[in-house]
């Protein structure tokens, strides 16, 4: 599989045109499809007419920078226009987006190719992507197991070499989780960052854009687009010595399985062997955020669902009803008392990260689960595989902090592993510098010791 | 209202629509709003509350 930066030496040097690789993605997709369910729909077309206007536009010396003509796919809860929106549900059945929302415009103007639009956990209320109306998405590393969720479409595109990258969207860890499962790199900038206008919601509160990508260099570059302006080179890794890191404990480390705690610590021991200082910190109210975020999150989102809920339920699938229904119950005096829970949390965030650079976590605590499971046994415990999914995800949608999983070895059935680094907020390129630098680390910790 | 008085007229609501599945659901999320408003962090009109 080759990388964005990849692709753009090779397409600048006339070894590989737009429409080469774009043909192999659309080849990729014809192929593989039917065994991962990764799209909804191809975009084909669509697509050629782009990589031919692209390679066009770079054959008469207009370069619109790195994201010039890279084929890529979009969770198909972003309008394009001409399109359908479906969020994986039949509630939306003959939607057709007008326009393109302000991402996808940006994604154009970047010189972006589109292949499709992947497929989801339905209205991305989901951590497996098994509720969807166009069935389940398969993980590529092993078709009987989830890709992770919501954004697992997108997850499997990549990973499968549909698409050079991605985008997807996290209300709770719908890019960190589906990039752990499937062996990228997924981003999700600072809340309110990535524009959403145009995106079908689940928690407005909670809701952030960004990309899933095979390198951290690919993920800023998709990034930096999204945002829209100009393209920007990007930025250098941090100096490893004298970098500040810290481990959280306790909530983050009491519920893992064994193979991805041993990959994470095996992680951190290659981090600090290159330079970095280490420390481990706890995040008192940490234990509170996932009943913090379920008060916020479901009346979020019944609010969306009432109307269409009343008139067509039998459209949802039966789980994703049931959970927006629990949203309707909330009181209005609990839904307050979530969100002075979230600004403690955030603070207590903002104070553990102003004595380091970032915060690391492993990204999810199980490995991709098989398809079909609804619980997941821990030291001996049967755990309900949704709650452990989101467990060390949410926090960051909860506190609006930058978060972003990178691989981290795989276990002895060679199913990926992340790591997560939690970075300040508002400044989601000082967690993409620390990330190149872990980036390097685990790198050579592959070389040096594989994991498992 | 009380989470316990709150689950009771939740699950008759549920039942009265002919949503019997959220019954667990609900009892779930009474557990979840129970630990909520347990958390320290809440406010208390009669002021601040010792540890």
């Amino acid at each position: 599989m080759m990388t964005i930066v990849e692709f753009g030496r090779k397409l600048r040097a006339r070894e590989i045109t737009s429409s080469q690789a774009t043909e192999e993605c659309l080849g990729r997709i014809e192929a593989e499809n039917g065994r991962l369910n990764a799209f909804i729909f191809a975009m084909a077309d669509e697509a050629r007419q782009q990589a031919k206007a692209a390679d066009a536009e770079l054959a008469a010396g207009h370069d619109r920078g790195p994201l010039h003509g890279v084929p890529i796919s979009l969770k198909d809860l972003l309008d394009v226009r001409g399109v359908a929106t479906t969020a994986a549900s039949r509630v939306r059945e003959g939607h057709i987006a007008e326009r393109d929302c302000p991402v996808v415009t940006h994604l154009r103007q970047a010189g972006a190719v589109f292949v499709g639009k992947t497929n989801l956990h339905e209205f991305a209320f989901g951590t497996t992507n098994e509720d969807s109306a166009y069935g389940p998405a398969r993980n590529p590393h092993d078709v009987n197991r989830s890709p992770g969720g919501s954004s697992g479409g997108s997850a499997a595109s990549v990973a499968a070499g549909m698409a050079l990258a991605t985008i997807g969207t996290d209300t709770g860890g719908s890019i960190r989780i589906p990039a752990a499962a499937c062996g990228l790199v997924g981003l999700k900038p600072t809340f309110g960052e990535v524009s959403v206008e145009g995106v079908v919601p689940l928690s407005t509160t909670l809701d952030h854009v960004g990309p899933l990508a095979l390198s951290v260099t690919d993920a800023w570059l998709v990034y930096r687009a999204l945002l829209g302006g100009s393209p920007a080179t990007p930025p250098a890794p941090a100096p490893v010595n004298g970098l500040r890191l810290a481990v959280l404990r306790s909530y983050f480390s009491d519920l893992l399985d064994d193979e991805v705690r041993a990959g994470f610590e095996k992680g951190v021991a290659a981090i600090a062997r290159a330079g970095a200082r280490i420390d481990e910190v706890d995040i008192r109210h940490a234990p509170d955020v996932g009943t913090v975020y379920l008060h916020i999150c479901l009346p979020d989102a019944a609010a969306y669902h009432a109307a269409t809920l009343d008139a067509i339920p039998e459209k949802y699938t039966a789980n994703v009803r049931l959970r927006l229904e629990m949203g309707r119950y909330i009181l209005g005096e609990d839904y307050v008392r979530a969100l002075a829970g979230r600004d403690l949390l955030r603070r207590e965030v903002d104070a553990a990260l102003a004595q380091h650079d970032a915060l690391l976590t492993p990204t999810l605590p199980i490995p991709a689960p098989l398809i079909g499971a609804s619980t997941v046994t821990i030291g001996g415990k049967a755990e309900p595989i949704r709650n452990v999914m989101l467990r060390l995800t949410q926090p960051f949608n909860v506190t609006g902090h930058p978060a972003i999983t990178l691989p981290c070895g795989t276990t002895a059935a060679g199913l990926p592993c992340g790591m997560q680094l939690v970075g300040p907020r508002n400044d989601t390129d000082a967690l993409v510098r620390v990330a190149l630098t872990v980036e390097e680390a685990l790198a050579r910790r592959s070389v040096e010791a594989p994991l498992a | 209202m009380t989470v316990e008085h709150w689950l009771q007229v939740a699950i008759a609501d549920a039942e009265k629509r002919g949503m019997p599945d959220l019954k667990p659901i609900l009892e779930a999320l009474a557990r979840a709003t129970a630990a909520l408003r347990a958390a320290d962090f809440n406010d208390d009109a009669r002021g601040p509350r010792r540890a």
